[in-house]
């Protein structure tokens, strides 16, 4: 029970660390697809 | 190209029973020559009644676009055009052969009018669907029938109190994030592919709109999770999941699911190595689809996949001609999300009944990966020769490695 428990610890922190880390080196969806000359409002 | 090439798919996974209807929709072989002289080489009523009815129509004559040597004099009328005309520069824009400049956004934007972007969305809401959807009820269903046919897997000998150590706690671990990030995978997917047609009706289209939100945020960052643990998982179970020998005797006696007899194994039998493989095999492609879906446009995959296939010659198998090498970047993705959602609905038949045999289905298959110990009745009758081994070891003989030489 422990290993599984640990398991999902871990996959929540992994997503956790990928969405930080990509975020900040500037892979999201808006910063890729879509420029300062984009108007979304 | 693309519902060519989704049929070939089908037929592969899906086999005889759809290849009949998707043959019968998809062959290019079924385009009739038209004669069109009577339209100047443009299109004729027969070629729009075709188009209306879905059969295939060779739009080849469409492609040619304008002929400077026919072209008026400059001081002429329409001379400015250069031996094309006005329809000519739109058909070029509706089949991507017009020379497009942009200032911005690479070859994605000069793609102005995405008709494959019609066939995936059909294929994916229609075949798609159906069948992704039909196969994991019917794997349900299925299951349900064996457990009241078959009952529970029992232990039969009494159990003995005594317990070996099936999983290390790292493999424990493993197992668990691979299992835990496959299975919310597996939901925010199917989430995503059927929230529109069953969760919006039902529970608003504003709750369906924040759960596809989070389960995109959700799908996104938990796939990290599943390909470090597809790899965790890979090396440290590969060279128990070589085939050999025992494997036949298993396959032999139906893995002793039907039946009483219980064939022996080693560490893992024939049916988990199935799994195991389906896993890396699957998983591992499901997981290129993901990466080149999570960054867009970067890395596709389709072309140079659909040039090996067709040197080998594995359409032609099938009766098809060769596949589209020559792709937009839209039909990049569009073939990566289409096979991303095809791989997965199959690995997610697998995974469900694998889920049952760990879980219902077998007595004892759960403690292995609970508290990875597992009585020595349950080794013995589902894994004798890994059982065998360990009492080796633990006697220190030949199998422990630990021998030391006569003095």
């Amino acid at each position: 029970m422990k290993a599984m428990l640990a398991g999902f610890a871990a996959m929540i922190v992994i997503g956790l660390g990928a969405w930080y880390v990509l975020g900040e080196m500037g892979f999201a969806s808006a910063e890729r697809m879509s420029g300062p000359s984009v108007r979304l409002d | 190209m693309f519902r060519h090439f989704m049929a070939l798919l089908l037929v592969t996974l899906l086999a005889a029973p759809i290849m009949a209807q998707a043959q019968e929709t998809a062959d290019p072989a079924a385009a009739v020559q038209t004669d069109r002289t009577a339209t100047g080489g443009a299109q004729t009523l027969e070629d729009i009644l075709r188009r209306q009815q879905g059969l295939s129509v060779d739009d080849s004559f469409r492609r040619q676009f304008g002929d400077p040597n026919s072209a008026a004099g400059i001081t002429e009328q329409l001379g400015t055009l250069g031996g094309a005309s006005d329809p000519d520069l739109w058909r070029a824009l509706r089949f991507n052969a017009a020379d497009i400049k942009v200032s911005a956004g690479g070859d994605v934007a000069k793609v102005l009018v995405q008709d494959g972007g019609m066939a995936w969305y059909q294929f994916r809401s229609g075949p798609l669907s159906t069948y992704g959807g039909w196969l994991l009820l019917g794997t349900i269903v299925a299951l349900a029938v064996f457990y009241l046919l078959r009952g529970r897997i029992r232990i039969d000998e009494p159990m003995t109190g005594r317990t070996v150590t099936r999983f290390q706690f790292i493999e424990r671990f493993a197992h668990w994030m691979l299992a835990g990030s496959f299975i919310l995978l597996g939901l925010t997917g199917l989430f995503v592919k059927y929230g529109r047609d069953y969760i919006a009706p039902t529970l608003g289209k504003e709750f369906n709109a924040t759960l596809l939100v989070a389960s995109k945020f959700v799908h996104n960052n938990v796939a990290w999770a599943f390909m470090l643990a597809l790899v965790m998982v890979f090396f440290m179970w590969v060279m128990h999941n070589i085939p050999n020998r025992t494997d036949i005797t298993w396959f032999a006696q139906a893995g002793g699911i039907i039946g009483k007899k219980h064939p022996p194994a080693k560490k893992f039998n024939a049916g988990q190595k199935i799994i195991f493989w389906s896993v890396i095999l699957l998983g591992g492609s499901i997981s290129v689809s993901g990466l080149s879906l999570l960054f867009p446009f970067e890395l596709p995959l389709f072309a140079k996949t659909f040039t090996i296939l067709n040197d080998i010659g594995i359409p032609g198998w099938f009766g098809y001609g060769p596949l589209p090498v020559d792709l937009t970047p839209q039909e990049e993705m569009q073939f990566t999300q289409a096979w991303h959602a095809i791989v997965s609905f199959v690995l997610m038949a697998i995974i469900i009944a694998h889920i049952y045999i760990g879980s219902i289905g077998m007595e004892g298959a759960y403690d292995a990966m609970g508290s990875g110990e597992v009585d020595e009745a349950w080794a013995h009758q589902h894994h004798s020769l890994w059982l065998d081994e360990l009492k080796e070891k633990e006697r220190g003989g030949p199998a422990s490695g630990k021998a030391t030489p006569a003095e």
